[in-house]
């Protein structure tokens, strides 16, 4: 156990991790903040261990393309990028997610739109959340706060993509991929054997061996618009799924609550920081984290609403998943935003003052702008 | 004579090979692509590849080649075939990985996959049917249109002030250090058929011996795009297609690749 406690950033804990979940192979092209996950790998040499691929593409459209090869085979396969690089393989993810097939896509942001910046950002939630390819289809997306969630959620990311049949991916920005944190690397798992993948993917492009005599196509072609609607609804009845099953939380003080904070990802602990100091002010605010992006959840943020009298949405970006917290309050109670661009992080100074500004100080009658 | 008495084993000429299965082929009368897939589909059979063989379809008419040749298929994003013929062959290098594709999905848009799987020399069959057009969006301009020639976007015949030169792919991927076997065929005469069907055999044997990668370009013919009858477009692809892209094998390092760049001085 002491062994598997390691400090590092987090994209060195996302390669970690994707060796010991027995990752079959990752394909990637260098891309500030997120170069160390490949360059971890190629130092790991995981080739030599557990057997698991690792490539650096010529381009991140060919990254996602190795990606749908892979996949396509049953293989656990995953690439990692920032925004640009992200923005390219989005044809390729729209792809994946037609043809079923699990991977995981981890996006490390930067701040856009652009060349931009190479400094932390949360400006893709669109993107990631509401399609960003074409066509109506989900990624599931998860959202690390700490070193420890990189880690983590490389095989939370690859477990839900194999049982749903569906690529994920994490989203995490800058800061959680540059910072070094403690961090427990789960333990060493052996990469799935030939055997097991036939079991779990049947639908898996292994050439048509042990007997099978019908042959696997995977493809995201159909051009029966009848044939092709049945597939949609498909996809829909597993999005619907999902989103029962699978949303993720984390809730800090919002019992007691008269303000609540929304955030996600590195600014979710910044604003803990602003929480705590409102706190010892005698200022009651609480925090929900969405953990899944998509999934959202709704619910919960319409629970925790319920006895507050403003919502802070806080976001390294102009205001994107503010959309998704309105829609989940509807007109009931105030919301606003506060953020930061181009690749500046909030400070919990800030983040208190837009608590005070827009909903502490304001006077209860004061009318909405 | 009855039909009876004709139709007996003993008297079998020809049969369709056993793994172009019933479906009713999409492509029109004339078109190259139904012959490459029968040798592709006779090649697999012959050298006992069945269990072993993945297809990658491109984006192009031959994007149902999956619905007609019975082996394993993944269908790729236009020009991508390349890129996932890298990883599914790295990821499972006990099968025999091969790309189907056409001259626009391989030279225009999938023109970097096609360059770098090449020079990584990825152990798998690159195949590139060159008709000299965008056959399955109705006939326009690709790379590997001729000068002269009359597309839908090239209506008074292609420039070379205008839209630049034909790419000639083979010789490009031939300079890369990663190609072991790179020959251009045809398929329009008895002879060429069974040249081509040695040569598409020499490169599934590269494969199988990780030799690095094989590209086989077939210049075929386009009835539809070009505006011809089957039998007439036999006969410009002779005089004008042979002209630009003349047949025969490019390269072929038979012993396998070898390391032709200088590392780095160890100090
Ligand atoms: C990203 C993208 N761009 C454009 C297209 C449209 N498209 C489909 S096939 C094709 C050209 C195919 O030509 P070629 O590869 O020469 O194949 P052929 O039909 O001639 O065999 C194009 C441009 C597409 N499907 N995807
Ligand atoms: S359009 Fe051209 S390439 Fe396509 S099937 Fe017809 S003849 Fe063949
Ligand atoms: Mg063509």
């Amino acid at each position: 156990m002491k062994d598997n406690v390691k400090l590092m950033k987090g994209n060195e804990a996302i390669a970690m991790a994707a060796i010991r979940y027995g990752c079959d192979g990752y394909f990637g092209y260098p891309i500030t903040p997120q170069s160390e996950v490949l360059e971890t790998l190629e130092a790991q040499m995981p080739w030599e261990t557990t057997g698991m691929v690792v490539l650096q593409a010529e381009s991140e459209v060919a990254s996602i393309n190795m990606v749908y090869g892979g996949a396509a085979t049953g293989k656990a396969v995953m690439t990692s990028s920032s925004s640009p690089g992200v923005s390219l393989m989005q044809e390729g993810i729209s792809y994946l997610a037609a043809s079923e097939l699990p991977a995981l896509i981890v996006n490390v942001m930067r701040g856009g739109p652009g060349l931009g910046t190479i400094h932390p950002s949360q400006s893709d939630y669109f993107q990631a959340t509401k399609g960003g390819g074409h066509g109506d289809y989900h990624l599931i997306v998860l959202a690390p706060s700490t070193v420890q969630e990189m880690a983590d959620f490389v095989s939370l990311g690859f477990d839900l993509a194999f049982k749903y049949r569906t690529p994920s991916m994490i989203l995490a920005d800058g800061v959680v991929g540059q910072m070094m944190e403690k961090v427990v690397l789960p333990e060493q798992r052996p990469r799935r054997t030939e055997e097991e993948i036939r079991r779990q993917c049947p639908w898996a492009v292994t050439g048509k061996d042990h007997g099978r005599t019908k042959r696997n196509i995977v493809t995201s072609l159909e051009l029966d618009s009848a044939v092709m609607e049945k597939n949609n609804e498909r996809f829909q009845r597993t999005y619907r799924e999902i989103e029962k099953n699978e949303v993720r939380y984390e809730a800090r003080y919002t019992e007691d609550a008269d303000y609540l904070v929304v955030a996600f990802g590195s600014i979710a602990r910044i604003c803990m920081k602003a929480i705590e100091d409102a706190r010892k002010e005698g200022v009651k605010v609480g925090l929900i984290r969405p953990i899944t992006l998509w999934p959202f959840p709704y619910d919960a943020i319409r629970e925790a609403a319920k006895n507050v009298k403003g919502i802070l949405c806080v976001e390294i970006n102009a205001g994107q998943m503010i959309e998704d917290v309105r829609l989940a309050v509807s007109d009931s109670v105030p919301v606003r935003h506060f953020g930061r661009m181009g690749g500046i992080v909030p400070n919990p100074n800030e983040i208190l003052d837009a608590l005070r500004r827009d909903f502490i100080d304001k006077p209860a009658n004061a009318k909405e702008d | 004579m009855t039909r009876e008495e004709i139709i007996r084993p003993e008297n079998k000429v020809y049969s369709r090979p056993r793994l172009i299965d019933d479906n009713y082929m999409h492509y029109c009368p004339g078109c190259s692509h139904g012959v490459v897939h029968k040798l592709v589909a006779e090649v697999i059979e012959e050298m006992g590849l069945e269990e072993k063989a993945i297809g990658i379809a491109p984006v192009g008419c031959s994007v149902f080649a999956y619905n007609y040749i019975d082996c394993d298929w993944i269908e790729a994003a236009h020009g991508r075939a390349p890129a996932l013929a890298t990883a599914a062959s790295r990821l499972n290098p006990d099968k025999v990985v091969f790309t189907y594709q056409g001259d626009g999905d391989l030279a225009a848009i999938g023109s970097a996959e096609t360059i770098h799987a090449c020079t990584r020399g990825e152990n798998i069959v690159i195949i590139m049917i060159n008709n000299g057009i965008y056959g399955m969006t109705g006939g326009q301009m690709s790379p590997c249109t001729i000068l002269g020639a009359k597309t839908a976007t090239s209506p008074y015949g292609r420039r070379s002030d205008l839209n630049g030169f034909p790419l000639k792919v083979s010789n490009v991927v031939a300079l890369l250090d990663g190609t072991c076997y790179v020959t251009r065929q045809a398929v329009h005469t008895v002879q060429a058929v069974r040249k081509a069907k040695n040569a598409l055999k020499k490169a599934f044997k590269n494969a199988i011996e990780k030799k690095g990668t094989s590209f086989v370009e077939v210049v075929g013919t386009c009835s539809s795009g070009w505006k011809l009858t089957p039998e007439k477009s036999n006969k410009w692809m002779e005089e004008n297609m042979f002209v630009n892209y003349p047949l025969g094998d490019i390269k072929d390092t038979a012993a396998g690749l070898e390391e032709k760049t200088v590392e780095v001085k160890k100090s």
